[in-house]
């Protein structure tokens, strides 16, 4: 398997995400070892390029990379020359020349990690283009509900939130379904994707726009294995996509209410977010801290999966020593 | 039994074989009893197999040990595949888990075991990995096929049988572990 870049979670065949979940299960022991470091990527640098605000994924990266002992470089839009007006092109192309092996690229324009893939010879892995893919996010999920559920094969994961904005769901819809599992997403007809029916048949999840119907199904077979919560992505929207965040949470919050009910029936639910999360918003503080939640497993499982990553894309033969 | 799917693997036209099913197992005998007796019994000793063949051979050795001594040796897998020096040269190597046992290498004799020693860079990668798990008080090498050609100053302690061979030949070593059917080692290629 060699595979140079990570542009879209759909790149990624049912064995490719099987392989990399496998040796992420490696990594997270090393992870609780006293001495974190692998020789794995010595000499190999890689540089995180984030046009966009990031702790978890950023700070993820750089730590995966250093514990393979590769030289990890953090490079944001804020402090750059990007402030001083200069094309994505010219940036890339920039860092680029001082002969660099990876670039881990987040930016507020989907599709822009493609495009850069056609102009550099470095690999290069997408942190989250726009609104459009995450996949190393999507990959952690899995291998988070991997770690809880064991097999995803007909596991019923439900996904709620603001689905026009989110990246995370694009790409964990393709990942669980590569792993066999059922998906159904939840939001408002005003935070539904245009055109997401079309999508939904070729992918094969299922969308609804009634919550407790989804959480509380009549036939235990439909009710889920595990929730994710999306976060409400103000700084993407321009307002009318609900009256008030009362009202969302009243409609699609996962409260207090909610999890007790939920938890009535699965004792041991579990409960995903991306992060970073609005309490109070799109979850409630019992759920984002209750015993099931799995929000910080995501983050421990980021650095595993971003080292597994790494490794499969970056470890392998190159062209220049075949 | 189940009947297994899995039919013996008839030995491929040209490769001849050098060890059958019965001298594995008289060799394996010999190199238990041999690490027992240079240990001067089973006290501290944790075989660690190097994935893939390497772990059913530590798990036969253990076996064997604990006919003889009536003690289970802790057994564990050894990955070193972050470890080696050759990843670039080839498409990405598939990672196998690391599982130490819980009483872990800390001043433990560890006894490492592989199938097929050669180069000696797989034990170099080997020993690299373990100086992360741990401080074992010694470590040792048991190897099935000991085939020359080594690349880097490593010898094994305890070796199944010496063979002689070409560098263009291929050994290849059969368990019924891992491939089905009867243990077997035999040589292919090489100039004829």
């Amino acid at each position: 398997m060699t595979r140079k870049h990570l542009l879209s979670s759909a790149d990624l065949s049912r064995d490719e995400v099987d392989s990399i979940l496998d040796t992420a299960a490696s990594m997270h022991d090393v992870q609780r070892r006293e001495v974190k470091k692998l020789p794995t990527l010595r000499g190999r640098t890689v540089i995180n390029l984030f046009f966009e605000d990031s702790t978890r994924t950023r700070s993820s990266f750089e730590i995966a990379g250093k514990w393979m002992s590769a030289d990890t470089i953090n490079i944001t839009g804020k402090g750059s020359s990007t402030s001083k007006g200069e094309s994505l092109r010219d940036t890339v192309m920039t860092i680029c020349a001082m002969s660099v092996d990876a670039l881990v690229i987040r930016h507020s324009a989907s599709g822009a990690c493609h495009q850069v893939a056609q102009w550099v010879d470095a690999s290069v892995i997408n942190a989250g283009d726009g609104t459009h893919e995450h996949p190393t996010q999507a990959l952690l999920d899995a291998y988070t509900l991997r770690q809880r559920l064991g097999s995803l094969e007909g596991r019923h994961i439900v996904i709620v939130g603001d689905l026009a904005h989110s990246r995370v769901f694009r790409s964990n819809v393709i990942t669980l379904g590569r792993l066999g599992a059922r998906v159904t997403v939840v939001a408002p007809p005003t935070l539904m994707p245009s055109g997401i029916g079309d999508w939904a048949a070729r992918d094969g999840f299922a969308t609804s726009w009634d919550l407790d119907q989804t959480l509380y199904a009549a036939s235990p077979a439909d009710r889920p294995d595990a929730v994710m919560m999306l976060r409400v992505q103000r700084e993407r929207m321009s307002g009318g996509f609900f009256p008030t965040e009362r009202e969302y949470t009243a409609g699609y919050g996962l409260t207090r209410e909610r999890l007790a009910r939920l938890y009535a029936a699965t004792p041991d639910l579990p409960i995903l977010h991306p992060g970073p999360m609005n309490r109070g918003l799109e979850i409630s503080a019992e759920a984002a801290d209750a015993t099931s939640s799995a929000i910080l497993d995501q983050v421990s499982a980021g650095v595993a999966v971003r080292m597994a990553v790494l490794y499969h894309l970056l470890a392998g033969e190159t062209e220049a020593a075949a | 039994m189940v009947a297994s799917d899995q039919t013996p693997s008839p030995t491929p036209p040209g490769a001849r074989v050098v060890m059958s099913s019965g001298d594995v197992s008289r060799a394996l005998r010999r190199v238990a009893h041999e690490i027992l007796e240079r240990n001067k019994g089973p006290a501290d000793l944790v075989l660690l197999g190097i994935p893939s063949r390497g772990v059913p051979l530590a798990h036969r050795l253990a076996s064997v040990i604990a006919e003889v001594e009536g003690v289970a040796v802790p057994v564990g897998s050894l990955d070193v595949t972050m470890h080696r020096d050759d990843l670039r040269r080839q498409p990405t190597r598939t990672v196998t888990p690391t599982k130490i046992p819980p009483s872990g290498v800390d001043g433990k004799i560890v006894v490492l075991v592989d199938d097929v020693l050669y180069s000696g860079r797989t034990i170099r990668a080997a020993l690299e990995a373990l100086t992360e798990l741990g401080r074992p008080r010694a470590v040792r090498l048991a190897v099935l096929v000991d085939r020359g050609h080594r690349e880097l100053p490593i010898r094994a302690d305890h070796v199944g049988k010496n063979l002689p061979t070409s560098s263009s030949e291929r050994v290849h070593v059969v368990l019924a572990e891992n491939d089905g059917g009867d243990d077997e080692v035999r040589i292919s290629g090489g100039d004829r």
